[in-house]
């Protein structure tokens, strides 16, 4: 049956992450984007504290099983991901988690590893866990990557570049957590060489060269990362270390986007819903009406580029909320994630230059926050796949090609 | 819960409106828009799939089944996939149908709602639409004014389907002040109510629509639907808005399934057209609008099941599908490049349709 409504235990948990977006993030926004590279240990502190407590849940990110009641996890996931967006993206990329890093464990690796890898992250200090995939020469070309590793003995040794790591600084050099690192077993063997394993922090071999500069998301770091003979147990490797020609290990790397570009979605849909809020009290403090009902030829430009936001980030929202559910039910949903990435990634990006426009020199100042929710949304139009390259994926699902017929 | 599943019984009534669509409606389709009329067999059939007396009372002789916004959008999206003018004309009767239903008093319904229970089609209708380029429902220029027992109707309405056929037609109108409207049952054969010649229409062209003129057309109190409580119009427009957007996304569905088969036979270059990322990446876009719009409906509709008046959600979900249905109908010829162009391929017609469509209200209801 159709329904619209959360279950309970997820509305609550979402006026309480709107109330740590609210009263937590909104108030050192704007002083940690000015700051760029450092972090906001108050704020980071207490959302590990909240998640390492009994019955807490992940703040922001990795696996909400900590959340006993709740049924329908991925669909919680993306609704208080949207919330603490709401707050703040680049505050929401820093809470200490496993992170996509966890999420790379979760969909490729065995029983042992999830326990292994992921059970430092439920008590103790804050950790971060990290995903490197992307390299100077190969970005969504994720087959084409570099990064080798060769067998030896006990041993898998690493070398190559990594780039456009999201919280790797965190993850390798600065916690007790972990990256996770695509790499080639066998090139001659295309994707299906392609294998993630987990770095643990402080490896020797590893280490963080750069920590970008960025249009947004100022706050949190993304590192570029060197392996040089970088040595990791075998046990590392996530999954199976056999290099089957039907491409297995990359569609390890797949498996896990189609659970992490609805967060995405959820993220930028946050982000949007920051600037149309903030939009659409100024407008109420100028009493300007926005007149739902009317007939369109009667309704003034701004009313209508308010609806068109609103309408837009609505959109987004109920192919998020679709992609999520179909996860949560079993089912396949590729195709679903991508809609919701591309869809969301770009009505955002468009509604947050909107709302810019819509008030002029006061959305071009730093004095309020709309600026930032432009710079920081585009992001989401660009990482865990690009708009173009979730087209490409919407486009061969409907279409029934292969990666061969369209690309 | 949050749900995207639609009920066993939904699901049962989209596999068999669907199968109708396609077998019966998409084939009469282009003949309908050519010749502007609509086989009486076709309408017979489709009164046999029960979508308008389904939800009238046994007591009244119809089926007695629940009626639901979120139901009534999927059967509204399935007929339109088949053929615009075809859904309109076979729903039309549920523009005056449903409103009694829900709305009126219990005499009214005695009176108005037996005539949908038999087994031949019942032409009924609803005027709401006026001849000015600014019409507005919340600003309706009809005007019922209260004459001691009687109220005297004055105005004129455009786009009324159906209405030389109709029996009764509902229309709306303002109260004199203007401070709310409400619907009139109003005979045919009233004095000074007439039905104007059938319109041209660039598209739709296989619906009757005819202007309707209201000249000092007195009628007594009885006609008001709901009696002195009077009708909910919110809710009655946002009702229509779902219907007339789910319409929508069933023409845009349409035109995006056969602007993506013909893409993957049509040939350039030695390849297929959808092997190109120009045509491809029109199609993914088109793919996304649809399920955008259809999930706006779907969430709208559910706004209306739960008791809710739905302005808001069903005004956006229609402002959201008439921008989408006329992209995505406006690709598909774009897709079929020339082809598109040539009345051979039912693309230019969904074009028209849809921009029609998309200007317009009142058309349908769930």
């Amino acid at each position: 049956m159709i329904d619209f409504e959360f279950e309970p235990q997820t509305q609550k948990r979402i006026e309480l992450f709107h109330t740590v977006a609210e009263q937590m993030m909104r108030p050192i926004s704007r002083e940690y984007d000015e700051r760029e590279h450092e972090k906001p240990w108050d704020f980071l502190n207490a959302m590990w504290a909240a998640s390492t407590a009994p019955g807490g849940d992940p703040m922001g990110g990795g696996d909400a099983s900590g959340q006993g009641g709740v049924k329908l996890r991925n669909v919680y996931t993306v609704a208080t991901t949207e919330e603490l967006c709401w707050g703040d993206a680049g505050l929401f990329l820093s809470i200490p988690n496993a992170g996509l890093g966890g999420a790379a464990v979760m969909a490729a690796g065995s029983p042992a590893q999830k326990q292994r890898f992921l059970a430092p992250f439920r008590s103790g200090k804050p950790k971060w866990g990290a995903m490197a995939i992307t390299e100077p020469g190969c970005g969504s070309d994720s087959a084409a990557i570099t990064t080798t590793a060769a067998r030896d003995g006990d041993h898998w040794v690493l070398n190559g570049n990594k780039i456009f790591c999201t919280s790797g600084l965190m993850a390798a050099e600065k916690s007790e957590g972990f990256v996770v690192v695509w790499a080639t077993v066998d090139k001659s063997a295309g994707r299906a060489g392609i294998k993630p394993f987990v770095v643990e922090h402080g490896t020797p071999g590893m280490s963080v060269v750069r920590v970008e500069k960025k249009l947004g998301i100022r706050v949190s770091d993304t590192a570029a990362i060197v392996f040089d003979n970088c040595r990791v147990p075998v046990d590392h490797l996530l999954g199976s270390a056999e290099v089957k020609r039907d491409g297995r290990g990359f569609k390890d790397v797949m498996a896990t986007f189609d659970a992490t570009r609805p967060i995405v979605a959820a993220m930028a849909i946050g982000v949007g819903r920051a600037a149309l809020d903030f939009v659409r009290e100024f407008l109420a403090g100028q009493k300007v009406e926005i007149r739902y009902g009317l007939s369109t030829r009667r309704l003034s430009a701004v009313e209508r580029d308010v609806m068109e936001m609103e309408v837009q980030l609505k959109a987004a929202r109920l192919l998020t909320w679709r992609a999520a559910w179909m996860l949560d039910m079993g089912m396949r949903n590729s195709l679903e994630a991508s809609m919701a990435k591309a869809k969301a990634g770009l009505a955002v990006t468009l509604i947050t230059q909107k709302a810019v426009e819509l008030l002029g020199p006061l959305g071009f100042s730093r004095r309020y926050l709309v600026e930032k929710w432009m710079r920081d949304a585009k992001i989401n139009d660009i990482f865990e796949g690009t708009q173009q390259i979730n087209m490409i994926i919407v486009a061969r699902r409907i279409l029934d090609y292969s990666s061969k017929e369209l690309n | 819960m949050l749900s995207f599943e639609l009920s066993e019984e939904q699901q049962m009534i989209r596999d068999s409106v669907g199968a109708f669509a396609r077998e019966q409606i998409r084939p009469a389709a282009r003949p309908a828009d050519e010749s502007g009329e609509i086989p009486v067999a076709l309408v017979a059939q489709a009164w046999q799939l029960g979508l308008v007396q389904g939800p009238i009372p046994e007591s009244l002789g119809g089926n007695g089944d629940t009626r639901l916004a979120t139901t009534g959008a999927i059967i509204a999206e399935e007929l339109a996939w088949g053929d615009l003018s075809i859904a309109a004309h076979v729903l039309a009767p549920r523009l005056l149908a449903f409103p009694v239903l829900e709305m009126g008093t219990e005499e009214q319904r005695q009176r108005h709602l037996k005539r949908f229970t038999g087994a031949d089609f019942a032409a009924a209708t609803a005027a709401l639409m006026e001849p000015r380029w600014d019409f507005d429902p919340t600003a309706m220029t009809t005007v019922a004014r209260r004459d001691g027992n009687s109220f005297v109707l004055d105005g004129a309405k455009c786009v009324v389907p159906l209405a030389a056929a109709s029996d009764t037609i509902l229309v709306w109108a303002a109260s004199a002040n203007y401070d709310r409207v409400d619907g009139y049952l109003v005979a045919r054969e009233t004095p000074g109510l007439s039905i104007g010649e059938r319109e041209k229409n660039m598209g739709l062209k296989g619906l009757a629509t005819f202007e309707v003129e209201l000249k000092g057309c007195r009628l007594g109190h009885e006609a008001r639907l709901g009696g002195e409580a009077g009708a909910d119009f919110r809710r009655a427009m946002s009702q229509s808005r779902v219907a007339m957007a789910a319409m929508g996304v069933g023409v845009a569905h349409a035109a995006f399934d056969y602007a993506r088969d013909y893409a993957k036979e049509r040939k350039a270059f030695g390849v297929p057209i959808a092997t190109k990322q120009a045509v491809a990446f029109m199609l993914a876009d088109m793919a996304i609008e649809v399920d955008a719009a259809r999930l706006l409906v779907w969430e709208a509709a559910w706004h209306l099941d739960c008791g809710e008046d739905a302005h808001k959600e069903s005004y956006l979900a229609r402002s959201y599908v008439a921008a989408s249905a006329v992209k995505v109908t406006d690709n598909a010829v774009q897709v079929l490049g020339g082809h598109g162009y040539i009345r051979e391929h039912p693309v230019e017609m969904w074009l028209r349709n849809a921009r029609g469509f998309s200007a317009l209200e009142g058309l349908a209801t769930v």
